[in-house]
């Protein structure tokens, strides 16, 4: 078995309020490199939920998680912060670009963050992937230039940009059409299988699902395997 | 990660040009109008302080004591118990004694300058008209050490006393009244019925009434003569190099010579205490009108941060932490600070620019002068200094704010 990236292990997350709200119960799973993990599931059901409690922007009220062997559950803000900063790349349903960068300038942004490696190659790799993504086109066009696929890609580009180790995708082609959502799907499946990357994605999208080599049906908050 | 914060920044301001420019504006206004106001307080300041200073002796030694002066066997034993009784002060002739001497010890000091004068009640006649004055006996050499007499002089020279020792010096108010012109003679009467004809050689216009009404000058042996006070001066004054060591150079003098020296601070406490709480009024308004113009940083940045709510929430997951957040929006702050600074600077120096073509006639003075501006670098470094701080706390707690997004609920609400 490859490496584990993530492992998640009876994770619960509660909002506290005058009712409380259960997002996410007891879940566990694991993904490992080279793996495309679909987790699907009614509105509701908590599925973006259990994404931003793996993606490390959220914090599970019990159960532990490890992140390529780490745990994080007693890991610091700016740890945490680190941590998404060098192994994990999100992709969301809306692409999120900063509307007053150019794509490249959007794709540099988290290694410039990083700081890594120096202006030059920051750039030259940006172009890369961009060009990878085939977008060599559109790199200096700003967000608004950009058709919805055009910007989902360069979105994806920019969660490569520090080459995580985990991509976490939300509803990655809820806004786009047929075609394009096709395009994003097989960007994704390919990072997995050929890039040995770990990727989850959450959707509704019956089609895109069914291509993952792991399916995760969640309802009221828990994982209901197939 | 340098160079990145203040980039996004810059963006966003940009983006945002116009709101950005009016609430940029406020802030050149307030750094121009703070700058104008400030420098034309300290320039009024320096300027009066100046005129203070350089009119004023910086030190005057006077023939009396603070203290009662201690008696010898109080000096032998200084830890000693002892109790005087009935001590009466020997009766002498008004004065320094030993003014010469005093003078010799106080040349050894560093820096200063001093004269002896003796200062009496004398009056001035002239075709019947009889006119009270006050004779200034000096040493006609070291005058122009010790006052700034000469600058006034509208014709004649102080000099020339020092050929002419029957000559004085008047104000050119006194002269007009008595009908007099210069090169003419005047009679002087003291108190002790002497009379002496004087040469006038010399006469000022200080602008001030009752010093060019009542001040006149004269050689200190001439006076000494004329109010039989032989050897005497009543009065020594120094100028100091540094007029701000006044106060120090002062109480040294009188612990070694027991005299009761006076600064020109210690002259014109009162009038220093009210220039304090001038620029404590000053500042506080000139204050306000930054504060206002904070609210406007205040506001800009506020509205990016809410506009800029998804962007946080995507840098944030991105690795951006909390604090990298915070500097986005503190360096929005500081850029308007920098820019409206930038600006009003220069804003500023025209308006003083254009305060400086005033000209006013101040009460008591008979010529009109322009207004005193202070054009040195601390004004301009406190205007600067001040937008800065307002505009660095204007961005304070809006860059809290947004570093305190929490990217899920963004995330979250988005879906």
């Amino acid at each position: 078995m490859n490496e584990t990236v993530v492992e998640a292990e009876r994770l619960t997350r509660h909002l506290a309020g005058e009712v409380t709200v259960t997002l996410v119960e007891d879940a566990s799973l694991a993904v490992h490199r080279g793996e495309f993990v679909a987790i699907t599931g009614a509105s509701g059901s908590g599925k973006s939920s259990l994404l931003y409690l793996l993606g490390l922007l959220d914090r599970p009220t019990s159960g532990r998680m490890w992140l390529r062997g780490r745990e994080t559950s007693t890991l610091k803000e700016d740890a945490l912060a680190g941590m998404r900063l060098a192994e994990l790349g999100f992709v969301f349903q809306f692409h999120f670009l900063l509307p007053e960068f150019s794509a490249l300038e959007n794709v540099m942004l988290p290694m410039q963050r990083l700081g890594l490696l120096q202006q030059p190659e920051i750039e030259a790799r940006a172009i890369e992937l961009l060009e990878s993504l085939g977008l060599a086109g559109e790199a200096n066009k700003v967000p608004r230039q950009l058709s919805g696929g055009q910007s989902q890609r360069v979105a994806i580009a920019r969660a490569l940009a520090n080459d995580p180790l985990l991509i976490l995708a939300d509803e990655p082609t809820g806004n786009l059409d047929t075609a394009a959502s096709a395009n994003v799907q097989k960007i994704l499946k390919d990072l997995a299988h050929r890039h040995d990357r770990g990727v989850v994605v959450v959707t509704h999208d019956r089609d895109f699902a069914a291509a993952a080599d792991h399916v995760s049906v969640m309802s009221d908050g828990r994982i209901r395997d197939k | 990660m340098i160079g990145l914060a203040p980039r996004i920044a810059l963006k966003h301001l940009l983006a945002r040009r116009r709101q950005s420019l009016v609430s940029l504006s406020g802030i050149v206004l307030g750094v121009a109008f703070f700058l104008a106001v400030s420098s034309l307080m300290q320039g009024s300041e320096q300027d009066f302080i100046r005129r203070l200073v350089d009119n004023s002796p910086h030190i005057t030694i006077q023939d009396e004591f603070r203290n009662p002066r201690l008696q010898p066997v109080q000096q032998l034993y200084p830890e000693g118990a002892i109790e005087i009784r009935r001590v009466k002060p020997l009766t002498e002739t008004r004065g320094i004694r030993g003014y010469p001497q005093i003078l010799e010890g106080l040349r050894t000091l560093p820096a200063l300058r001093a004269s002896p004068v003796l200062v009496g009640q004398a009056l001035v006649s002239f075709a019947g008209k009889d006119i009270a004055v006050s004779l200034n006996g000096m040493i006609p050499a070291e005058v122009n050490d010790v006052t700034t007499i000469q600058n006034y002089m509208v014709a004649g020279s102080v000099d020339a006393l020092i050929a002419n020792p029957d000559g004085i010096v008047l104000g050119d108010a006194l002269v007009r009244k008595l009908s007099l012109a210069l090169g003419e003679n005047v009679t002087v009467t003291a108190p002790t019925g002497e009379v002496h004809t004087f040469k006038i050689l010399g006469l000022f216009h200080t602008g001030r009434a009752d010093y060019d009404n009542t001040q006149t000058f004269a050689d200190l042996k001439r006076v000494q003569a004329l109010l039989k006070r032989l050897n005497r001066a009543n009065t020594i004054i120094l100028k100091l190099d540094d007029p701000q060591r006044a106060h120090a150079t002062a109480d040294e003098i009188e612990g070694r010579f027991g005299y009761k020296s006076v600064s020109w601070q210690e002259a014109n406490e009162d009038l220093m205490s009210t220039l304090t709480t001038r620029n404590i009024i000053m500042y506080t308004v000139v204050s306000a009108v930054l504060i206002v113009a904070a609210f406007g940083i205040y506001n800009v940045i506020s509205t990016v941060v809410l506009e800029k709510q998804r962007d946080i929430a995507i840098l944030k997951s991105m690795g951006f932490r909390a604090r990298d957040i915070r500097h986005i929006f503190l360096i929005q702050g500081v850029l308007l600070g920098l820019a409206g600074s930038a600006v009003g600077l220069p804003l500023g120096a025209g308006l003083m620019l254009g305060l400086m073509q005033i000209r006013l006639k101040f009460p008591g003075s008979s010529d009109p002068v322009p207004l005193p501006i202070d054009w040195n670098w601390p004004q301009f470094a406190i205007a600067a200094g001040f937008a800065m701080c307002a505009a660095l706390c204007a961005g304070l707690l809006p860059a809290r704010k947004a570093a305190s997004v929490q990217p899920v609920d963004v995330l979250r609400g988005a879906q």
